[in-house]
């Protein structure tokens, strides 16, 4: 059974990654802009960033017959420095119309500052103004309750419309008040961190499919870029449907992505 | 939001299907207040993640649900208003005492 894993970090992992996903049944992937564990020393840094999103990883990914998609940003962990990220923020627009781009992401908060809030309204601005849609990054651990309301209000407040916003790494404390406010929302599922694969069905379970979506968000740390195929054997082995796995690793992530006419999950 | 969508197990075969792989979390879990207790220190008071943990552990039973929920809010940081500044990039998983 064919699948799309809708948040991973192509540039951290090999390219044996690509081909084990294929196996597993991957055919489409989107990336969103991140950190890459140290700061960028300057704005070409993040200009040599995206073209390696819009150019290189769609190439290696057509390798294994998986379609490559980006989102790009400056992400939440390197827009304390309000400046340079505005900096950044301003060569953006020159990538928007690469083939592959499906919006602006992962934006969001890390530590819930002023000036990481200043970046994100910001982004949201220009989300709005070229009519794009939005994948957002919510922090870690302690800092995520807090920081998805301020998410969730500062969305609001741009005027976005909720449907054209996914809300990314909820865990069961955010997932209800996400869904609740008319946004998607997204697990992101980690071995030590966010959701395992069992919790993420256990959301399921108690919330419904509608609008929820699941993740490997495969990275540089402690990440499983085949988290999404363990986690479909997971609801395999609860008994689940297979129109249920179906709909939470295929139809939902389609039905969001497609909302971007760059978005094309298979040839077919 | 759409309806739950009950679990096809029975709790004889989740039972089945879980216990051991949780008998081995909570064995770890033990374990690791056992390493704390060993552990030298010159603090007289558990660290804030440390005591955070210890009351976690009270939630699990209490004998009320939803016990994944309440312990991720009993980890979280309830402030309302923005920082300041960013102190660092990381988390501690648990609020410090400062938030």
């Amino acid at each position: 059974m064919r699948y799309i894993d809708p948040h991973i970090h192509m540039v951290s992992r090999t390219t044996d990654d690509y081909q084990r996903m294929a196996l597993a049944g991957c055919v489409a992937i989107t990336e969103p802009a991140f950190w890459a564990g140290f700061d960028r020393s300057s704005p070409q840094g993040f200009y040599d960033y995206y073209r390696q999103l819009t150019e290189t990883e769609p190439a290696r990914a057509r390798t294994y017959g998986i379609r490559h998609h980006c989102w790009l940003c400056v992400n939440p962990k390197e827009a304390e420095d309000a400046g340079f990220a505005r900096e950044v923020m301003s060569i953006i627009p020159e990538f928007m119309d690469q083939p592959n781009v499906l919006g602006i992401g992962e934006i969001g908060l890390n530590k819930n500052s002023k000036n990481e809030l200043l970046i994100l309204e910001a982004h949201l601005d220009l989300a709005r103004r070229t009519d794009q849609l939005v994948l957002v990054h919510t922090p870690h651990l302690e800092d995520k309750l807090k920081g998805t309301i301020l998410i969730m209000d500062a969305v609001r407040n741009a005027g976005l419309d909720p449907e054209r916003v996914l809300i990314d790494h909820v865990e069961e404390h955010t997932v209800s008040a996400v869904l609740d406010q008319g946004f998607w929302a997204g697990m992101t599922l980690y071995p030590e961190t966010k959701c395992t694969p069992q919790r993420a069905v256990d959301i399921l379970e108690t919330y419904g499919t509608e609008r929820l979506w699941m993740n490997s968000a495969g990275d540089w740390g402690p990440s499983d870029p085949l988290a999404v195929p363990k986690a479909r054997v997971e609801m395999q082995r609860r008994g689940h449907s297979l129109d249920m796995i179906q709909t939470v690793t295929w139809d939902n992530p389609m039905t969001f992505l497609s909302r971007s006419p760059n978005f094309r999950a298979s040839d077919d | 939001m759409s309806d739950p969508i009950p679990c096809p197990m029975t709790l004889e075969e989740m039972t089945d299907a879980y216990f051991l792989d949780h008998r081995a979390k909570m064995i770890d879990i033990a374990a690791f207040l056992d390493r704390l207790d060993r552990a030298q220190s010159d603090q007289t008071d558990d660290d804030f993640r440390i005591k955070a943990f210890r009351e976690c552990l009270q939630l699990l039973i209490d004998g009320r649900s939803d016990r994944a929920r309440r312990i991720l809010e009993k980890l979280s940081d309830h402030s309302t208003e923005p920082l300041d500044q960013a102190p660092m990039k990381g988390a501690m998983g648990a609020p410090p005492p400062s938030a």
